[in-house]
């Protein structure tokens, strides 16, 4: 359901301001959104001052160097910082991305940073991801086969492999459905880009051999078709990839099924 | 664990040329079903009588009323833009980023274009 104010325990109120460094030059300013379960407090927005001449250039690095030098206490996933794990997704200047992928210097003024959109928060930047990651699951991401395994590999022409450009790619790191209107308002029905994409994924790999079960499984006015082509996913899209025209191609092919 | 706060969405996510016009095409969607409203009481007018027809002409014809139409107008048209474009996005084209800006600019501006064409027209 559309609901545009957030429930009254999750409305975020004005934070911590800290030391800015003394000495420094070139001070960014960073917003970043605060919970801690243990407080019983609302969320709430502190700001910190980074020294960028000894700062990386990326948001990870800044966030980094806030947790060592700053403030220890401030939580959030990351791990290759290069864009290939997609752990470090989250809401930066108003746009779902990789904090690793994301300059500190594509920004003008201070840079606001939330968790990824319309998801419970279990502390500050770290969202619960485990709808996300069971609507992934309910799509069978494995290939499915029912003749006789080969003796050796499931062959594949070149052609059938290019198919999947562009969709293997994904990374999972929910910046596409959690940048979704649609997904906001019907995440508990609408699986969203990401679930969709990799839906396709298997849709269209020539291996795969239970096409019309995943078909018809998707087939439903929520599922499938909330996607009412906002397209914001593959604006959000940190690898590039395009969720949306996965999805139309998955709304052709029950077109062509019927 | 359920009171978990939600993370802050619709007020923190950046206006995107997507979802903006995404939006304003279901605006405009929900606002020509309600002036449809206004054109079918005009025609029962029309049916009604001479006297009648007269007078909700001369209703309409106050700014406000004229100002109503006139934004229904562009929302005709920008429905019908934005439309064409989800036409043809339901055939599989036009989903790479570059082609889904430039249409929707497109869409936008000739939205305005013909909503002054439309007018230049009727007061001709």
């Amino acid at each position: 359901m559309v609901e545009l104010r957030l429930p009254k325990n999750s409305r975020v109120t004005e934070g911590i301001t800290w030391e800015k460094p003394s000495e420094a030059e070139n001070v960014q300013e960073v917003r970043i959104y605060r919970y801690n379960p243990e407080d019983g407090e609302n969320p709430r927005l502190d700001t910190f001052f980074v020294d960028l001449d000894k700062c990386g250039p990326m948001i990870l690095d800044a966030l980094i160097k806030i947790k060592n030098e700053i403030d220890p206490t401030l939580t959030f996933r990351r791990s290759c910082r290069e864009g290939i794990c997609g752990s470090c997704s989250m809401n930066i200047g108003g746009v779902n991305t990789l904090a690793c992928l994301k300059g500190i210097k594509e920004f003008k003024g201070p840079i606001s940073i939330y968790p990824l959109p319309h998801l419970p928060v279990i502390k500050d930047l770290v969202p619960d991801l485990k709808q996300f990651y069971k609507q992934h699951a309910s799509i069978k991401p494995w290939l499915e086969t029912f003749t006789d395994e080969p003796n050796e590999e499931w062959l594949q022409s070149e052609a059938d492999r290019k198919e999947l450009d562009g969709l293997y790619e994904c990374v999972m790191c929910a910046c596409c459905s959690t940048s979704c209107p649609s997904y906001w308002w019907n995440g508990d029905k609408y699986l969203g880009p990401a679930a969709l994409l990799h839906a396709y994924r298997w849709i269209i790999d020539s291996r795969d051999q239970d096409r019309k079960n995943r078909l018809d499984d998707l087939n439903d006015s929520f599922k499938l078709y909330r996607c009412h082509t906002i397209m914001n996913c593959a604006k959000a899209c940190p690898k590039g990839l395009n969720p949306a025209k996965a999805i139309a191609e998955i709304k052709k092919l029950q077109l062509q099924k019927s | 664990m359920d009171n978990r706060p939600l993370s802050p969405h619709l007020t923190v996510y950046k206006p995107q040329i997507t979802s903006v016009l995404s939006i304003f095409h279901r605006i405009t969607g929900a606002g020509l079903a309600v002036s449809t409203v206004l054109v079918v009481l005009w025609l029962a007018s029309l049916a009604i009588g001479e006297v009648t027809f007269k007078g909700f002409n001369n209703f309409l014809n106050n700014p406000f009323i004229l100002i109503v139409l006139v934004s229904s107008l562009w929302a005709l048209w920008y429905h019908f833009c934005t439309g064409l474009r989800h036409l043809y996005w339901d055939m599989g084209y036009g989903y790479d980023l570059k082609s889904v800006t430039i249409s929707g600019w497109v869409a936008v501006i000739c939205s305005f274009v013909l909503t002054f064409l439309t007018l230049l027209f009727f007061i001709s």
